[in-house]
């Protein structure tokens, strides 16, 4: 296993209030590692300043060995980085195919599009039958089913899912991280960050422990399942 | 008086027709208006004066360098298309982040500036392209080629955006961007690339009006003033941004205009058009086809 992405030393922030600091990283090659952590931890933060959508104000990303501070956010995604990003942002009046097209817009993916649209439904067979439904206007883990299909449709090597079971119903929370599971079965790396500190640790190889911006703790999930802090704090034990 | 009825019932039939047919047209421009203001969220207030420019295009291809009609339309098609994303290069795309009205003011001032070059550059003379198109007689109704074919052209114009917008991955970009800016990164998109297209289709579209409406008006530095601001009621009371709303719009106002003018003069129909405007904003201020929020 050999790193995939690392981060070192990120700062990084929204004008003059600093949500990260001295936050370092890295995930290998085919794990799936989990970032858990209150509300306002920063968690979201991290996602968007790995996928370019914030710029760090100090620090070092790098994809495979390549810079990602130096790369235009829109030719990340063409590192191999997916997002899905919190609250999932699907266009809600476009339909489900044109959702899908979109993940698809980098000219290295248009020539996979009818591909990888295969794949996508393969894991999620519920798309295919909404393929001409207005986004918006379908039911929540649908709407997250699709997110992540849009997602995995650039044919990403590591796929950031943020906070994917916010706003869901209990049994499609469950859903979800089946889903989770089956992705990194199909040989993706995936980076998520949670609250539901329980059900990721289920799913997740390693965890880091964000809180106030900053890494508190790490290791692998059953460590952290197992240790102390995180059971008062996060797991209601 | 039954035979007064029967040739009344011919000049309305005739009227709706007209009507039908200035409806295209005015769609035509209100889609290339909505565009600019669905996607990228600024108002050209001097969109009429790119068709102007356009118009003179035409005239300066058709009857300075002889160029046939159907070779210069292509051409002014392509010049306004670049006057439009030159004009978002130059002007709007600085201006992005600014306050709404300093983008309306930097539009507005482009008004004048494009009005003045037009009288210093070409005179206040009115000008035609020399074609005059036949008139089909139909019963005793008639109806202008040059009417019929602006209008088969406005259709085909707005077919082959609506093919490319639902079609391509760009049209599908532009779709999306409109309804979320801040991820499109996250989909490769550059949204720099995606304004710039659009401000082009947008300029395209604007240049197909101009080849279209020299056949029926004679151009002159100040020509924009005739269609401008009813492009503006149109895309408003359709909903600003709204493409199905302002095709709708544009025809509804189309047959206010023609009918108007057939119980009256014409120029009682733009009266009444405007009136109709202004009733419409007191019933649905956001527009015909408002989205509930």
């Amino acid at each position: 296993m050999n790193g995939m992405l690392e981060l070192k030393s990120i700062d990084a922030g929204y004008g003059s209030f600093q949500a990260l600091f001295d936050v370092s990283l890295d995930v290998r090659a085919g794990e799936a590692v989990g970032v858990i952590g209150p509300n306002g931890a920063g968690k979201t933060t991290l996602m968007r300043v790995i996928s370019g959508l914030i710029r760090p104000i100090r620090g070092s990303i790098a994809m495979e060995g390549t810079d990602v501070v130096a790369t235009p956010p829109h030719r990340i995604v063409s590192l191999g980085i997916a997002h899905v990003p919190e609250n999932r942002r699907l266009f809600p009046r476009l339909t489900v195919a044109d959702n899908l097209k979109m993940g698809a817009f980098m000219p290295g993916a248009r020539a996979h599009y009818a591909e990888r649209l295969e794949f996508v439904f393969e894991l999620f067979p519920r798309l295919k039958e909404r393929l001409q439904q207005m986004a918006g206007t379908m039911s929540g883990g649908e709407q997250q089913m699709c997110a992540i299909g849009r997602a995995l449709m650039s044919n990403p090597k590591l796929l950031l899912l943020d906070e994917p079971s916010a706003g869901l119903a209990p049994v499609v929370v469950q859903q979800v991280f089946e889903l989770v599971k089956r992705i990194r079965a199909s040989g993706l790396t995936v980076l998520i960050v949670e609250q539901n500190v329980q059900q990721v640790l289920r799913v997740v190889d390693r965890a880091y422990l964000l809180e106030a911006g900053s890494i508190r703790a790490a290791g692998s999930a059953a460590e952290l399942a197992a240790s102390d802090t995180i059971k008062q704090a996060y797991l209601g034990v | 008086m039954q035979s007064f009825l029967d040739i009344f019932d011919i000049y309305l039939l005739e009227a709706v027709i007209n009507g039908i047919l200035l409806g295209g047209v005015l769609a035509l421009l209100a889609l290339g208006l909505n565009l600019i203001f669905g996607v990228i969220d600024v108002t050209w207030i001097c969109y009429a004066e790119l068709v102007m420019i356009g118009m003179y295009g035409m005239y300066y291809l058709v009857q300075v360098f002889h160029l046939p009609y159907w070779a210069a339309a292509p051409l002014v098609i392509l010049l306004v298309a670049l006057l439009g994303a030159a004009l978002h290069f130059f002007v709007i795309a600085p201006l992005l982040t600014a306050p709404p009205i300093n983008q309306l003011l930097a539009t507005g001032g482009v008004l004048f500036i494009l009005q003045s070059f037009a009288t210093v550059a070409f005179g206040i003379d009115f000008r035609n392209l020399g074609i005059r198109l036949p008139v089909l007689a139909l019963g005793e109704m008639n109806f202008s080629y040059a009417r019929l074919l602006s209008f088969a052209a406005a259709l085909i114009g707005m077919v082959c955006v609506y093919l490319f917008l639902t079609r391509t991955f760009t049209g599908t970009a532009i779709r999306a961007i409109a309804q979320d800016r801040q991820i499109m990164p996250l989909m490769g998109v550059d949204p720099k690339r995606i304004y710039l297209v659009t401000s082009a289709i947008g300029g395209g579209l604007a240049g197909l009006a101009a080849c279209l409406l020299v056949l029926q008006y004679d151009v002159h530095p100040f020509v924009g003033l005739s269609f401008g601001p009813i492009t503006f009621l149109i895309c408003v009371l359709g909903g600003l941004g709204n493409f199905i709303g302002g095709f709708i719009a544009a025809f509804v106002f189309a047959e206010i205009i023609s009918l108007g003018g057939l119980f009256s003069d014409l120029e009682w129909g733009y009266v009444l058009a405007f009136a109709f405007f202004i009733v419409m904003m007191f019933i649905r201020p956001a527009g015909l086809l408002a989205r509930r929020s």
